[in-house]
């Protein structure tokens, strides 16, 4: 899948210096960052300050001015991209689920390796009935997401992304919409999938989460990476000011 | 239960769901025809057929051709009238509604195509035949086609009705372009993406995910539409298509043209044509409560 020339030693994503504007508003103005296989990092930092839009470049949902994304060593700001197999390789939860309302839970996961990797149905529905029991749905397989609760609806969608066995997973705000009582079970799935060894994207505001499960912390602000490190230091030794006042906000 | 993305994931490069400014978006559940015409209550549909049968017998009551003789007239010819003209009224409507869908869909599916070679004639000829009068189409497409054509050795007269129908089904297709676009367009952009993100190919998304999703919300529109389109059939007498109104003279003729037959023969007309439509317009506006309440 990925290109010849990558091998695992080197970082599964690498983003150098990228921009990105709509309009006349510049969002990232210049973000470096690396993530190694079976990493989990998570980046932080006030609204707007351009978090969704990093990660939705590296799946190619948005498209980057300048700078270079490389999954897995395939160059997403290329205009020859081939997007499907760059998606292929990388799953992303998004913060309103988004499953497919006129499908079931079960049919949401089973979909896509179907339709798009052309995996024979039973093959597909057995991992998809073991993802579901992964997320803890087990007796959820037949409920449209009509009748599931946010938790649920998200942890079905933790599990479909999963499905297409991505080599990297994207998070964004994916508890923000939730209610308190059901934040936990999401981020419980979540934490399972970074102990197996999948590698992380988090966009998250959850800090007792980001401590406990990150390898590594981003803060951005207005576009730029102001600070990082690993948890044990980044909460407690934050130097610049911006960080030390959103922490200060926040936790 | 989807409300809520339509309003937060506006934050997109995606060049597909960028709806046109320039007309107003999603006139999907605009019921008007039928709203209207589902609101009579079967009491006021007695009423008015009471009036229209009992004013001319009042009113024409001393002269020489009694209503009663022009009642006798109508019953006469009701087999003529109904099984010859009313049937193809519903005939053009049928083939008009199939050839509009077809063509409509293609259009709507146009409209909504990423590439703008082909977005922008579909907007351009659901424009255009959206916003001109029915009548003028039906003449243009009268006098555009041949009478006739020729395959091979045969010969094929084209009928006038069937003239009629493609003259009809022009604006039939560019509303049920609109509905399309505007079903589509309905369907939040959250939908779009997670597809995206699972790798579907546009197509793939808007076969397996996005339409599915509106089917549904395309049917009460579609079903007003052909009841707009079946009231409209008459218009299509103006060009000499033998349908009820051009049969309804046709047999007023033969009773001498007494100006007593007038009322009981269009009424007839109005109360067949109302009969036929008015379920149709309970049923749309049925439906349309029904699907609102499951979204
Ligand atoms: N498609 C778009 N068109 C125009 N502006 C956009 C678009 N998407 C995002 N923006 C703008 O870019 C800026 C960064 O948005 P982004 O969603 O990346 O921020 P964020 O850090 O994820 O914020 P939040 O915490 O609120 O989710 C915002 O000012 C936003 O309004
Ligand atoms: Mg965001």
């Amino acid at each position: 899948m990925s290109n010849s020339d990558w091998t695992p030693e080197q970082p599964l994503v690498s983003i150098r210096d990228v921009h990105k504007s709509f309009g006349e508003l510049e969002v990232l103005k210049g973000v470096t960052l690396d993530v190694r296989q079976g990493e989990v990092i998570c980046i932080i930092g006030p609204s707007g300050s351009g978090k969704s839009t990093l990660i939705r470049c590296i799946n190619a949902l948005n498209t980057i001015d300048s700078g270079s994304i490389k999954v897995e060593g395939i160059e997403v700001n290329n205009p020859e991209l081939d997007k499907l197999k760059l998606r292929k390789n990388v799953g992303m939860v998004f913060q309103q689920y988004n499953l497919f309302p006129h499908k079931t839970a079960l049919e949401n996961v089973m979909m896509a390796p179907i339709k798009v990797l052309k995996q024979a149905p039973d093959e597909v529905e057995e991992r998809a009935r073991k993802l579901i029991k992964r997320v803890n749905l087990v007796g959820k397989e037949n409920s449209y997401p009509g009748e599931l609760s946010g938790g649920q609806q998200q942890r079905v969608a933790i599990a479909r992304s999963l499905a297409m066995n991505p080599d990297v997973m994207l998070f964004d705000e994916v508890t923000a919409a939730l209610d308190p009582e059901t934040v936990n079970e999401v981020l419980l799935a979540i934490k399972d999938l970074a102990q197996d060894g999948m590698t992380c994207i988090l966009v998250t505001h959850e800090m007792g989460f980001a401590r406990e499960v990150a390898d590594h912390i981003y803060f951005t602000d207005r576009g730029v990476i102001v600070e990082h490190g690993p948890p044990s230091t980044f909460f407690t030794e934050a130097k610049d000011p911006r960080t030390q006042e959103f922490l200060s906000q926040i936790l | 239960m989807n409300a809520k993305p339509a309003l937060t994931t506006t934050n997109t490069d995606l060049a597909v769901l960028k709806p046109f400014k320039f007309s107003p978006a999603g006139q999907v559940n605009d019921l008007l025809f039928s709203r209207w015409l589902a609101e009579f209550s079967p009491r006021s549909l007695f009423l008015i057929a009471l009036i229209l049968l009992a004013w001319p017998g009042f009113a024409l009551a001393q002269s020489n051709y009694s209503f009663s003789q022009a009642l006798d007239a109508l019953w006469r010819w009701l087999p003529f009238i109904v099984g010859k003209g009313f049937v193809l009224n519903l005939v053009v409507s049928f083939m008009t509604m199939l050839v509009g869908t077809i063509a409509g869909v293609l259009l709507g599916l146009g409209q909504v195509s990423p590439a703008r070679a082909i977005a922008a004639p579909s907007w351009f000829i659901t424009q255009l035949f959206r916003n001109s009068p029915w009548l003028v189409l039906l003449f243009i497409v009268m006098l555009a086609l041949p009478f006739e054509i020729q395959i091979g050795d045969h010969i094929y007269p084209i009928p006038d009705w069937l003239k009629a129908v493609f003259g009809l089904a022009l604006p039939i297709m560019a509303n049920i372009s609109e509905i399309v676009r505007g079903a589509i367009i309905s369907v939040p952009t959250g939908q779009w993406e997670a597809a995206d993100s699972l790798a579907y190919s546009r197509n793939q998304t808007l076969w397996l995910v996005i339409l599915p999703q509106c089917f549904k919300r395309m049917i009460p529109p579609w079903m007003n539409w052909y009841a707009i389109l079946t009231m409209a059939t008459p218009l299509i007498s103006l060009l000499g298509v033998e349908e009820i109104v051009t049969l309804s003279r046709q047999a007023m003729e033969a009773e001498d043209n007494h100006p007593e037959l007038l009322v009981p023969f269009f009424g007839f007309a109005l109360i067949i044509f109302f009969a036929y439509c008015y379920p149709i317009a309970r049923y749309t506006i049925r439906l349309e409560k029904k699907f609102a309440v499951r979204q």
